[in-house]
């Protein structure tokens, strides 16, 4: 699926890395535990938190992590897109709750990791 | 045979992490393999963040060689008193402000290990805590 289409089916909202929007997603993880996102070895992965800090996006530096949206309107300081930006990250911006944000992703066909 | 050397600041979560990205852009350049740049960067930053979580301040030795990365962190800060202990997954000692930032979960010594092909660690309590691991690079 295209990061578009997953940015449309969530109403977000784009705050870095708009150049992204083309690229492909296939699977996603959804956590507020750093420590748990930096044992998930999949590739390619969207990640779906409602923890917005610095320690994010350092996650999902080294996590090789390029796709994060941000649930419940918890909001990417300029800090964060900052560091994003420096790492080609897309950084979105979702209304909805993770319950409500994950169904609808798993619905349209992305995929979990376990 | 290349050297590299950073310090961290204990509490300071503003910074966490900023050796651990440098170490991955020298990774980068190097053209080490990206499965093994990600299992070296994931066990330094989950033991960088260590330091600014639990201690007062330390020192990365990174020693890079054809054959491995070999990764040593020296702090001076309360030490591990029971490092069996420590490294069970889930045990943690951390306050409320390292798991507003994400940690906390006692997942990040198990980490390290499932990361690094040596891991060594060293403690004295009240004094500080050595963490030496290092990962192979493919041949
Ligand atoms: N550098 C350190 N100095 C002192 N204690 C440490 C250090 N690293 C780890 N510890 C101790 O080991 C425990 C487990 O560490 P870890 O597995 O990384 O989990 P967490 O950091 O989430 O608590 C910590 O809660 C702490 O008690
Ligand atoms: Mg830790």
């Amino acid at each position: 699926m295209k990061i578009k289409k997953v940015v449309e089916l969530l109403n977000a909202k784009v705050v870095s890395g708009h150049d992204h929007l083309e690229a492909e997603v296939e699977f996603c993880f959804a956590s507020d535990l750093m420590s748990d996102v930096l044992t998930v070895e999949t590739e390619n992965l969207l990640l779906l938190t409602g923890l917005a800090n610095l320690q994010t996006i350092r996650t999902s530096e080294m996590s090789d992590i390029s796709k994060i949206i941000f649930v419940r309107k918890k909001n990417a300081t300029e800090e964060m897109i900052r560091l994003a930006a420096e790492n080609e990250m897309i950084l979105i911006e979702c209304d909805y709750s993770m319950f409500k944000t994950s169904g609808i992703l798993f619905s349209a066909g992305l995929k979990p990791v376990y | 045979m290349m050297h590299f050397e950073f310090h961290v600041e204990g509490g300071n979560f503003l910074k966490a992490g900023a050796a651990s990205s440098q170490l991955k852009k020298i990774l980068k350049q190097l053209n080490v393999d990206p499965k093994t740049i990600k299992r070296v960067v994931v066990a330094m930053y989950e033991a960088e963040v260590n330091i600014v979580a639990h201690a007062y301040k330390g020192d990365i030795y990174i020693d890079i060689d054809t054959k491995k990365i070999e990764i040593t962190l020296i702090d001076e800060g309360p030490g591990i008193p029971d490092i069996d202990l420590a490294m069970k997954q889930g045990f943690s000692t951390a306050s409320s402000v390292v798991r507003e930032m994400g940690f906390g979960a006692g997942m990040g010594l198990p980490n390290i290990k499932n990361n690094s092909d040596e891991l060594t660690i060293t403690s004295e309590v009240n004094k500080g805590t050595t963490v030496k691991f290092a990962t192979y690079l493919n041949q």
